[in-house]
């Protein structure tokens, strides 16, 4: 499918044609060439419809193994290329299986269309077979949503569908097509002018607001950045440098803002919040102007708002007006577009440097780097280890590798010791914390850049969550997404809080585990298992090297914990540190990453 | 404290169910809550009351004007505006209670629109305080059946300049409290 073979076929002559016919109508007139889904019985005229497509090339189908990757691999999709994901599912249990797919998209603002099927609309209400009220269970989930009773009505519910799921705070929308009218026949065209009164995706933009924060800033002698996942949507990574250096300001990010500056800048400080290194924690805690970018003080990178950032003016940039004082009430409101009002900002701040600052925040990383444990002993396997030999081994890959996380330890640690310089390369779920993402998102990923390196990370616990969807990479033709497995025996992250703060009784977290490699083996996937830190290179080189899909189980020591760790409800600053370091002689295959 | 907010919204199916759903998962709580037609065909318009303060409903607001289907929320908390309730009450009577619930009704400028041998429907239109103030007399002589709307209100003609709230507020928090707060810190 490429996007000529598209091209040549779309008209803008208005043709009666299905329902049916007229979801990829609209999908192609969108540009979608990829689609993620599985077929029924309520969706069956869609499917029907969409062969002539495949056919033509013009459209790929992935066929998912279970529904709810259908959504993780639309996002997978979107994410990494910032165009629409779409996904497609029947009704009833694979329109609810989507659920959970689409609620971790919403979360992380992630644009997808998700088309289900429904019952015929004269048995809409009668608990038909396979019926469930997709509208209604979704409502809370999603950006909008649309149930389509008329065939007439569906091009241009198609078009907005695309429209909201794009434009301002990107999110989900899913439409509802009953099943008769994907069999009713009606015009086709798609050159409706969307008209959305209650839809202001770019509010605009207060130019005394900009001016004000340019006034913070240019005043700031303890300047800091914040910077979140809405610099990476409204692509203004370039800019934020550019900013960053200009005035010498310092950039913690959030999760989902990994890269937004390249880690391995001098200005970035890496991720705050719960698990943030303790030196970019304490720099909220000092400095006196924060300067928040496309970011909404989730409690995960607050802790105590009581107690977050108190001394500190505080600038924050935001699209989405509802996320403008929801957690934080800040002091100069810049509400608008980054991708405008940074452009605005950039002129109106001053060439300057902060020694006094940077040199403050210079003692405190190298203390850091002194009092926490950076290295560890190599004699075993630890899973720092292996995330820090997954960046060495992928580091000098152009445009970078794209890692897509799980939940858990495992990816807290990937924040912590992966170096991401590349805006966009980390994928994860970080507003709904889903287990199970990895995979399928990264079938997405891999399948909207087929030249790229596409590394999945998970734990044992969330990777057997969706790892039916390996045969999704064989049917693909050995699609090849890497695989490394963080395998601690437990459900990792759980068991620290157990440990920490529930006196240590492990109950429902030891968990049991396949023979990865053998069930890689079994739907035709290469692997290898790595027990010890000497094998970790060799194979990650491996795997890199290997045509298609490859899968590693490292099995990492049981017990090893992520820290830092901000305690629920603390400040920010108030951490469980690393514990005291074990150095060992002369070895540095864990170096510090500053 | 109350507040009084007006939205209007696309009349499509579903619409009411967006806008409860959306309070109700955000813990908002309504007070009471008045659907109907406005001066435009295909829009809606509510009238909410919510309970709360500054910053609560500024979050309403956002979240409201966040639902793809509302086309515009207005806060008249504190805007001229002509606010009313309409209660319609059936209140037990007996030859002797009768003249002095007509009385009553009367001082309250209500209306008697149904008579029978053992009751009478009381129907009154006004501000909450009226309306709830005649409920409160009325129920001393034993109240069978009662439905009240909620408030329903429209801004009285020429009220000048529109302000928003949601920067109202944050340029007052800017400008007063909270920043001041910080600066005082500061120094
Ligand atoms: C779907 C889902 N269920 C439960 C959780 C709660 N949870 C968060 S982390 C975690 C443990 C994950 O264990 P594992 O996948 O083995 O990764 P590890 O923490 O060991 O790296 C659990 C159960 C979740 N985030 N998502």
């Amino acid at each position: 499918m490429t996007q000529s073979d598209q091209s040549s076929y779309i008209t803008d002559e208005p043709r009666r044609m299905t329902g049916a016919e007229m979801v990829w109508e609209a999908l192609l007139h969108e540009g979608v060439d990829i689609i993620f889904g599985h077929p029924g019985g309520a969706i069956l005229p869609t499917y029907d419809a969409l062969s002539a497509h495949e056919e033509g090339g013009r459209i790929h189908h992935v066929l998912v193994r279970h529904e709810q990757c259908a959504a993780h691999m639309a996002d997978g999709y979107a994410r990494s290329t910032g165009k629409v994901g779409v996904c497609i599912a029947t009704s009833g249990p694979a329109a609810t299986n989507l659920v959970t797919g689409l609620a971790t998209a919403q979360m992380d603002s992630v644009p997808i269309v998700a088309i289900t099927g429904q019952v015929p609309t004269t048995l809409l209400g009668s608990d038909a077979f396979q019926e469930s009220d997709v509208v209604g269970v979704t409502q809370p989930v999603c950006k909008h949503n649309y149930l389509v009773t008329d065939v007439n009505d569906l091009p241009q519910i198609m078009k907005e569908a695309f429209y909201i799921a794009r434009e301002g705070r990107p999110g989900v929308v899913l439409v509802d097509i009953c099943k008769d009218v994907q069999n009713d026949s009606g015009l086709f065209r798609y050159d409706y002018e969307i008209d959305l009164p209650g839809f202001e995706p770019y509010p605009e933009v207060d130019e005394s607001a900009v001016a004000a924060a340019a006034q913070a800033i240019n005043q700031a002698e303890r300047p800091l950045i914040i910077a979140g996942h809405g610099v990476q949507l409204a692509g203004v990574s370039e800019q934020l440098r550019e900013l960053a250096e200009k005035a010498e300001l310092p950039v913690v990010t959030t999760l989902l803002g990994a890269g937004d500056l390249p880690e391995s800048h001098p200005l970035s400080l890496g991720m705050a919040g719960m698990h943030g290194e303790a030196f970019a924690n304490r720099a909220i805690q000092s400095c006196d102007v924060l300067i928040a970018m496309g970011m909404r003080f989730d409690d995960r990178i607050t802790g105590s708002l009581d107690r977050f950032a108190k001394q500190a003016t505080i600038i924050h940039f935001e699209l989405d007006k509802a996320e403008v004082g929801k957690n934080i009430v800040p002091d100069i409101p810049v509400i608008g577009d980054l991708a405008k009002t940074l452009p605005d900002l950039l002129p109106q701040v001053n060439e300057r440097k902060h020694q006094i600052w940077l040199q403050e925040l210079k003692e405190w990383r190298d203390d850091t780097t002194q009092t926490d444990i950076i290295n560890f002993e190599v004699d075993e396997l630890i899973p720092p280890y292996v995330i820090r030999q997954l960046w060495h081994s992928t580091k000098d890959v152009k445009e970078g590798a794209i890692v897509v996380t799980d939940v858990g330890q495992h990816q807290m640690w990937e924040s912590q010791y992966y170096i991401h310089d590349h805006v966009g390369q980390l994928l994860t779920s970080g507003g709904l914390g889903t287990m199970g993402y990895a995979l399928p998102a990264a079938i997405g990923a891999q399948m909207a850049n087929p030249g790229r390196l596409v590394w999945a990370v998970a734990g044992d616990g969330g990777f057997q969550m969706t790892l039916q969807e390996l045969a999704v990479l064989k049917q693909e033709r050995d699609l090849p997404v890497k695989i490394a497995i963080i395998n601690n025996g437990f459900l990792g992250m759980v068991r620290q809080w157990q440990q920490l703060f529930y006196g240590k009784r492990y109950t429902g977290t030891p968990i049991l585990a396949p023979d990865f490699v053998k069930l890689a083996d079994a739907y035709g996937i290469p692997g290898l298992v790595v027990t010890k830190p000497e094998e970790v290179a060799a194979a990650l080189e491996q795997a890199n090297n290997t045509p298609g899909p490859f899968l590693i189980d490292f099995r990492v020591k049981e017990d090893v914990n992520v820290y830092p760790m901000v305690a629920p409800g603390s400040a920010v600053d108030d951490l469980i540190r690393r514990p005291k370091p074990v150095v060992v002689q002369g070895y540095s295959g864990i170096e510090p990453s500053w | 404290m109350k507040y009084t907010l007006v939205a209007w919204m696309r009349d499509k199916p579903g619409v009411l169910n967006r806008v409860s759903g959306m309070m109700r998962r955000r813990n908002f709580n309504i007070d009471s809550l008045q659907v109907g037609h406005s001066e435009t065909e295909g829009i809606s318009r509510m009238t909410f009351v919510v309970d709360g303060d500054d910053r609560m409903v500024d979050q309403v607001i956002k979240q409201l004007r966040k639902v793809v289907d509302v086309t515009r929320v207005v806060d008249i908390s504190d805007r001229p505006a002509v606010i009313r309730e309409m209660a319609l009450v059936r209140v037990a009577t007996t030859p002797q209670t009768r003249p002095e619930i007509v009385q009553v009704v009367n001082i309250y400028r209500g209306d008697i629109v149904d008579v029978a041998m053992d009751s009478m429907v009381v129907q009154i239109v006004g501000s909450e305080d009226r309306v709830d103030s005649l409920i409160d007399l009325l129920s001393h002589f034993g109240i069978q059946e009662m439905v009240r709307t909620g408030r329903v209100a429209l801004l009285r003609g020429a009220t000048g300049k529109r302000t928003k709230r949601s920067t109202a507020v944050w340029k007052a928090q800017a400008s007063n409290g909270h920043h001041a707060e910080k600066e005082a810190q500061k120094a």
